[in-house]
């Protein structure tokens, strides 16, 4: 470059400065100008108000949308997976297919009156048809149930444990039950059974609703009565009601594929997280409590399910460890928001060790056939984890219970308030009672109608073939 | 021609062919088998279940062979398909008729 393009580069350079010097002093002026006229400070205040509202409520909406496709993985592939590998190589198709039809069958249901009767305001037992159709059910929110979310995204958060409950129960009738029953039979019972609960416990005005002003303040922060105690308890009428798979208990039906099974159990941990988390409903501190004591407790229970094996058979199964992480999951779900991280490890392990000893003891002593042990699992460590909800529970992390002033009252019997392990005792009774009479109720129905167990014949070939007309391996093809 | 079919460990598979090809067989087909002998399986636990698995996966070996290389094929395996321990397989050896070779209609032993 020569010395005279130097010049005339730097000559120009400076001219370009000069006019953007120029070009900003006419805008600030014209800034100034403007400032003439600038709307008061409480007018800016409050608009400085609604966008701070606005950003806290994208933050949420972003995170309880996220969490609501965590919950729906639950289910598919989760729990299809989980279930699926448990079951005989001709079965498994059918067993997926019973937790991936509820996601479209209780969906439809949810829009048109489940919603509604979950959480509408009713009475205490349960919702009313005022939202049939999802009427009412916008984008803004209802400061009630979440102050900074559209009321469609709690809406469809609340749907996502709609549909992976009932999917739980069918893992105590796999095998056996024709597809047509089955899809009958969780209708009525999401009618029946799962919406007054899921009411009761977090709806408005609900009987057991610890922050809506309930008779009885259960906590559940997750859904430990709402979706384990119900679906465990009904899992075992249906497992009583339906009587044992052919064979059972002397041929042999080991797991087709434990693979399967051990991905959809790490599916449901990670997704869990959004279930448990999202019940904070926000993304603040409380998702974070709920977050860490999910992982805790899961950790926890696979450590001690896996160990009782250990000390029994001498060995720790892949199959042991990873139920003994769904049921230290199902244990700490009513816990989450409620009790410090150590709790939850405490928690997970006793869930671990109990329904370890439910699965294995107690099912062969009664001699029922709860297939995929849907009782054993979620029905005993649900009904566990409410009760221990009610001792561990610590205003310290979640202050629920507050007297006249706003002042935090003692949460549970750590806090020295033992009051609440009545409560929770009332939930889990009321969770219980429902279940048997609900489930009882809705399966003589279909029993009379439709009818609920397949042919021997149709048993014996498979359920994929029968109820289907496809088989989950070809390996000739 | 003589017809050897060996029943051996699945662990031994690779060994095996590897003796029979340093002996000079050719040929052979294999199967994925089922079967126990004196050995009775084992038993495996799911969930507190106990389950016999009575029948354990076998590979079996086919060879249909000149007279001459029978001895040899037998050492060969023995050799490299035992462990010493039970389950280790079985060899059968019987008389073969006739050969044909599908593609050119070759027949006795210079279809093998």
């Amino acid at each position: 470059m020569s010395y005279n393009e130097f010049l005339f580069g730097s000559v120009m350079r400076s001219c370009f400065l000069w006019l953007l010097l120029v070009l900003s002093m006419c805008c600030s002026s014209a800034a100034v100008a403007q400032t003439a006229s600038t709307p008061s400070t409480a007018d800016r205040l409050a608009k400085l108000e609604a966008q701070v509202a606005q950003a806290q409520s994208s933050a949420d909406n972003s995170w309880m949308l996220v969490s609501s496709a965590l919950v729906l993985m639950m289910t598919g592939p989760g729990l299809a997976l989980f279930y699926g590998g448990l079951v005989r190589k001709k079965n498994v198709l059918s067993t997926m297919m019973q937790s991936f039809a509820m996601m479209a069958i209780i969906t439809l249901m949810w829009a048109i009156v489940n919603y509604s009767l979950a959480f509408g305001s009713g009475t205490s037992f349960i919702g009313s048809f005022h939202h049939m159709f999802l009427h009412g059910v916008g984008l803004t929110p209802d400061p009630d149930y979440a102050a900074t979310l559209p009321l469609q995204t709690f809406m469809i958060y609340q749907l996502m444990f709609a549909i992976i409950t009932p999917a739980l129960i069918t893992g105590a009738f796999a095998e056996r039950m024709k597809f047509s029953g089955m899809a009958a039979f969780l209708i009525l019972w999401s009618i029946v059974v799962y919406s007054p609960m899921a009411h009761m416990v977090w709806g408005k005005g609900g009987l057991l609703n610890a922050s809506l002003g309930g008779r009885f303040p259960c906590l559940d922060f997750a859904g430990g009565t709402v979706v384990h105690v119900t679906s465990g308890v009904s899992a075992l009428v249906c497992a009583l009601y339906l009587g044992k798979r052919l064979g059972y208990p002397k041929d042999a039906m080991p797991p087709h594929s434990v693979v399967l099974s051990f991905i959809g159990a790490c599916l449901l941990w990670v997704g869990w997280f959004g279930f448990n988390a999202g019940s904070a409903l926000a993304a603040g501190t409380l998702a974070t409590s709920a977050f860490v004591n999910t992982h805790f407790a899961a950790a926890a229970a696979a450590i001690s399910w896996a160990l009782a094996e250990w000390i029994r058979n001498g060995k720790p199964s892949a199959l042991g460890a990873i139920s003994g992480s769904v049921a230290g999951l199902v244990a700490i779900t009513p816990a989450a928001g409620f009790v410090q991280p150590m709790s939850a490890i405490v928690i997970g392990l006793i869930a671990g060790f109990f329904c370890y000893f439910m699965v294995i003891k107690v099912k062969s002593w009664f001699g029922y056939d709860d297939s995929l042990d849907a009782f054993g699992v979620h029905g005993a460590g649900g009904t566990l984890g409410a009760i221990l909800t009610g001792i561990f529970a610590s205003s310290a992390i979640n202050p629920i219970f507050k007297d006249a002033n706003g002042v935090a009252r003692a949460s549970g019997a750590i806090d020295g308030n033992w009051h609440q392990v009545l409560n929770q005792l009332m939930g889990v009774a009321i969770a219980w009672v429902i279940s048997i009479v609900g489930t009882l109720i809705v399966l003589k129905i279909v029993d009379a109608t439709i009818g609920l167990r397949v042919t021997t014949e149709h048993e014996s070939e498979g359920l994929d073939l029968t109820q289907h007309g496809e088989e989950g391996y070809d390996f000739a093809s | 021609m003589q017809k050897i079919e060996a029943v051996i460990q699945p662990s031994k598979l690779d060994a095996v062919k590897d003796a029979l090809l340093e002996v000079g067989i050719e040929g052979m087909t294999i199967l994925e088998a089922r079967g126990h002998g004196r050995q009775k399986g084992h038993t495996e636990f799911y969930r507190g279940r106990e389950y016999t698995v009575d029948l354990l996966p076998k590979i079996k070996l086919e060879m249909v062979i000149a007279d001459e290389l029978v001895e040899k094929a037998v050492q060969a395996i023995q050799s490299s398909a035992r462990t010493g321990k039970i389950g280790d397989g079985k060899i059968f050896i019987s008389r073969i008729d006739e050969a044909i070779r599908i593609r050119n209609d070759e027949r006795g032993s210079s279809a093998l």
